[in-house]
């Protein structure tokens, strides 16, 4: 009995020391962070809905890793070091991608060696401009702009703006708990837009909210906005 | 000696080892593709084997499919992920069976070449085998877009190269149009006889092309709203210009099948909702059904009753109650004078509940289907009550409930515990009881010891009846601006459903059409493509906490979560409202996020295994 147990013993010692290898595979280590951006002012777009896809060529099947873009227009993903192609898919984000002369085409080459940081350009149908949040009492109003950056054939008609209240940090059409709208075509001057809504009581209590107004502009399914304000009631 | 014994035994065993059907015998445990093809009845158990791989998603089979949208709550530990999640996904729906294109490809190039049975058999066995190929293009084209149609069995060369069987999608409109033209060919073919129910008729072949041009001319008209959703190679989207042929064969092709008068609608009983809800169980000269997938006591069975029978007339220990048909669509249902409206629970005039002597007084005065479709509290199954409250309501408004089912709580002034909530529920949160407050009917079978395992329900899934044809009618003729066509069509659904005044040329809207087709053909798996075709998902299910509507009349109320409706007794002796019921509208707590449909919805994913593998196929849009 006594020498089962010591071969027991042994055999355990055997598997701590030995087995601490579990995988001989390096992990993904180069982290690539950056923006989505127009002219350096980053664009802020609704949470897990945005995203872009990174290509590694050379494989024989090809599977692209999909990168979110978060409320603020920031992604960040941890991936292995390779040459990739970054691709914004057409049907993605409230904006479109920008002819480089690199790829020879909308294409954005990406040489990941080690932790990188990049913006990427991109054209957005419509810039939010300076918005302001104020409060009286309960009623949030937001008083803001929309510039219109695609003028061409390409333009866009805003849809309709929305001003978004929400408990949280994440404020777009799915946790918003109070919400003014006005339809595109109801804006007199689109550089001079207010909206105002009363925020209802909340349980449980809490002294304060997020705000933020979005553009949805026709024939785009993702919504454009500014960036959240957090307000003190 | 030794040698010539030696000698003599290889002489034999060279002679013996030469002969030549030594080794060459028949298989005793399969058949062979000769004898299969020599052989009515071996022909038919192989069709029998492609009828049954007919593709459905929401189904009697497959009851928590019908839980993904606003229709009902799946009371079920299991599926509460069904009401929680926000975004649908977009491989939800995807289809991909070039398995089953293939060996429905195999089945008619053999049936061509036999010569050993009789030509009408052989006829119909590939007109049938036809109608299954065309059903199945449809599918795909209803979930995924334009896929390549494929008409012959491709074989692989083997030489490493396998581009030649690389095809590119199909144009959205061809696949309509292949499914059209297909049909319309073997319409006379197949036997025009109403009786035949589980296989390819000419009343179905007719019944599908009305819907499938329905579906095209649809997607042709709304798809203009949503741009977006197309290809620029056609692959999905269908031109606008296209819309009106499709709505012209949509009404020719029902009319057609109309005029043919083999069906008609079910009407064997007096009392309407009875009715309604036996026309789903009535396998015995069914006027109404056209197509089904049937089933066999002690044969195939299926176990719907199991999980959707009421809880506290179960008949297996721990299941049933798990269809929880939701308040959104009880509430659809309009009354009787065709207006629409909200469960009433509040009295307007004074803002105090109502208070009703029976629950079922509140769903009084309403469409029959509504009775027919769902049970209702205070309503009877099998000849048995149902037994769903949720507590009692004291005097100053207080509740008093329990947290199990029947469970029993001592009332104020008494001294002995009575039952304080019904067996049936609802009880928020326990599996099996009806926590929306209703249970389903339709499909639910009557016959004691369907609920059981061993034995199973025998109930069809119905796929094609004739209600449908006369809305396919109804709707392509209201599109085609007709409206005193589609009047007829309209009001005699109506009329089946006890609406006494009929429709008028001013009350027929698109909304109407949306409605009617909502509350006639809930849980016949029709809620989801009918949205996808008239563009409606997105709207509808918009990912918004929206509360209940209040005009379930109207097509694009967003209905992103399931609501209850809870009844309660009152429980205040002395007072003239002891003992009557209350209804109270709540949103169970299991369900704690709403349903966004996205445009990358609208057409499912088409894998990427399946691009790697043929790069000729273009992805989806939005996605």
């Amino acid at each position: 009995m006594k020498k089962k147990f010591q071969y027991i013993l042994i055999t355990l010692l055997g598997v701590i020391i030995f087995s601490c290898e579990y995988d001989n595979y390096e992990e993904p280590n180069s982290q690539f962070d950056g923006r989505i951006v127009y002219q350096g002012e980053p664009l802020n777009v609704s949470f897990n809905d945005v995203y872009f896809e990174l290509w590694e060529p050379g494989w024989q099947l090809q599977y692209p890793i999909n990168v979110a873009v978060d409320q603020d227009g920031s992604f960040s993903s941890l991936l292995f070091s390779a040459n990739y192609k970054l691709v914004l898919p057409s049907s993605q984000g409230p904006y479109k991608s920008i002819f480089n002369s690199d790829a020879n085409s909308d294409t954005i080459l990406v040489n990941l060696t080690g932790n990188k940081t990049m913006d990427i350009e991109v054209l957005p149908y419509y810039m939010v401009r300076n918005a302001n949040f104020s409060n009286s009492g309960r009623t949030v109003t937001s008083t803001f702009g929309l510039e219109q950056i695609i003028t061409d054939a390409d333009a866009k008609n805003v849809e309709r703006v929305n001003l978004y209240i929400s408990k949280t940090a994440f404020v777009d059409t799915r946790t918003s708990i109070s919400t003014m709208e006005i339809n595109g075509s109801d804006i007199s001057d689109l550089n001079n837009i207010i909206l105002s809504t009363d925020v209802p009581d909340l349980i449980p209590t809490q002294n304060y909210v997020f705000a933020r107004v979005g553009v949805k502009i026709e024939g785009v399914e993702d919504m454009l906005f500014s960036t959240i304000e957090k307000i003190q009631l | 000696m030794k040698k010539y014994i030696l000698t003599i035994l290889i002489i034999i065993s060279l002679s013996a080892g030469c002969n030549d059907d030594f080794l060459d015998r028949e298989p005793t445990d399969i058949l062979l593709e000769d004898q299969v093809w020599s052989d009515e009845g071996l022909i038919l158990s192989v069709l029998t084997d492609l009828y049954n791989r007919y593709h459905d998603i929401q189904q009697i089979t497959a009851w928590a499919e019908y839980t993904n949208f606003d229709e009902a709550f799946a009371s079920n530990f299991g599926n509460y992920w069904r009401h929680q999640f926000q975004d649908y996904s977009y491989d939800w729906w995807g289809l991909w069976d070039y398995g089953y294109v293939r060996e429905l490809n195999l089945f008619i190039q053999k049936a061509e070449s036999t010569t050993q049975i009789k030509p009408e058999a052989q006829e119909r066995f590939i007109a049938e085998a036809r109608f299954l190929r065309a059903a199945l293009y449809f599918e795909h084209v209803k979930r995924v877009g334009g896929v390549p149609i494929i008409l012959d069995p491709l074989e692989y060369d083997f030489s490493g190269d396998p581009t030649y069987l690389q095809f590119p999608r199909n144009k959205e409109h061809e696949v309509y149009d292949f499914v059209i033209s297909e049909l319309e060919e073997i319409k006379d073919i197949l036997p025009n006889d109403g009786n035949i129910k589980s296989r390819a008729t000419k009343g179905l072949a007719l019944a599908m092309v009305s819907r499938a041009a329905l579906y095209a001319g649809s997607i042709a008209k709304y798809g203009a709203t949503t741009p977006q959703v197309s290809t620029p190679g056609g692959e999905v989207g269908i031109p606008l210009s296209m819309a009106e042929g499709y709505y012209q064969k949509a009404l020719s092709s029902a009319q057609e099948l109309i005029n043919d008068g083999n069906y008609a609608l079910y009407r064997k009983k007096d009392n309407l909702s009875e009715n309604f809800a036996s026309l789903f169980l009535d396998e015995d000269g069914n006027s109404e059904i056209i197509f089904v997938k049937d089933y066999k006591e002690k044969g195939v069975t299926h176990g719907f009753t199991i999980d959707a029978i009421p809880r506290s007339l179960r008949e297996e220990n721990i299941a049933g109650g798990n269809i929880n048909v939701s308040l959104n669509l009880v509430q659809s249902f309009e009354y009787l004078d065709n207006t629409f409206s909200e469960i009433k629970t509040i009295d307007e005039a004074t803002g105090n509940y109502i208070y009703y002597d029976d629950p079922i007084e509140a769903f009084e005065g309403r469409d029959a289907r509504l009775a027919g479709t769902v049970i209702l509290p205070g309503s009877t199954y099998r000849g048995k009550q149902v037994d769903i409250w949720a507590g009692y309501q004291l005097a100053d408004g207080s509740i008093i409930s329990a947290d199990q089912l029947g469970g029993r709580a001592v009332l104020p002034g008494n001294t002995v515990e009575s039952q304080v909530v019904g067996y049936d529920g609802p009880v928020d949160q326990l599996e099996s009881s009806a926590q929306s407050g209703f249970y389903v009917r339709k499909f639910n079978d009557l016959d004691v010891g369907s609920g059981q395992r061993g034995t199973g329900s025998d109930v069809w899934w119905v796929r094609y009846r004739y209600a449908e044809v006369l809305l396919n009618a109804a709707e392509a003729a209201f599109e085609l601006g007709n409206t005193s066509v589609a009047l007829p069509y309209i009001n005699e659904v109506r009329q089946r459903a006890g609406f006494s005044t009929d429709l008028g040329a001013g009350d027929l809207t698109f909304d109407r059409i949306v409605h009617e087709r909502k509350v006639e053909l809930a849980f016949e798996g029709h809620i989801l493509f009918d949205m996808k075709r008239w563009r409606l998902a997105h709207k509808v299910w918009n990912g918004e906490y929206t509360e209940l509507t209040n005009n379930p009349g109207i097509a694009n109320e967003p209905s992103t979560r399931v609501f209850a409706l809870w009844p309660y007794k009152i429980y205040d002796p002395g007072n003239p409202n002891d003992g009557k019921w209350i209804f109270k509208e709540v949103l169970p707590s299991v369900v704690n996020n709403a349903h966004r449909f996205r445009m990358g919805n609208y057409y499912s994913n088409i894998g990427e295994g399946i691009r790697n593998a043929n790069p000729k196929i273009v992805k989806n849009p939005n996605q």
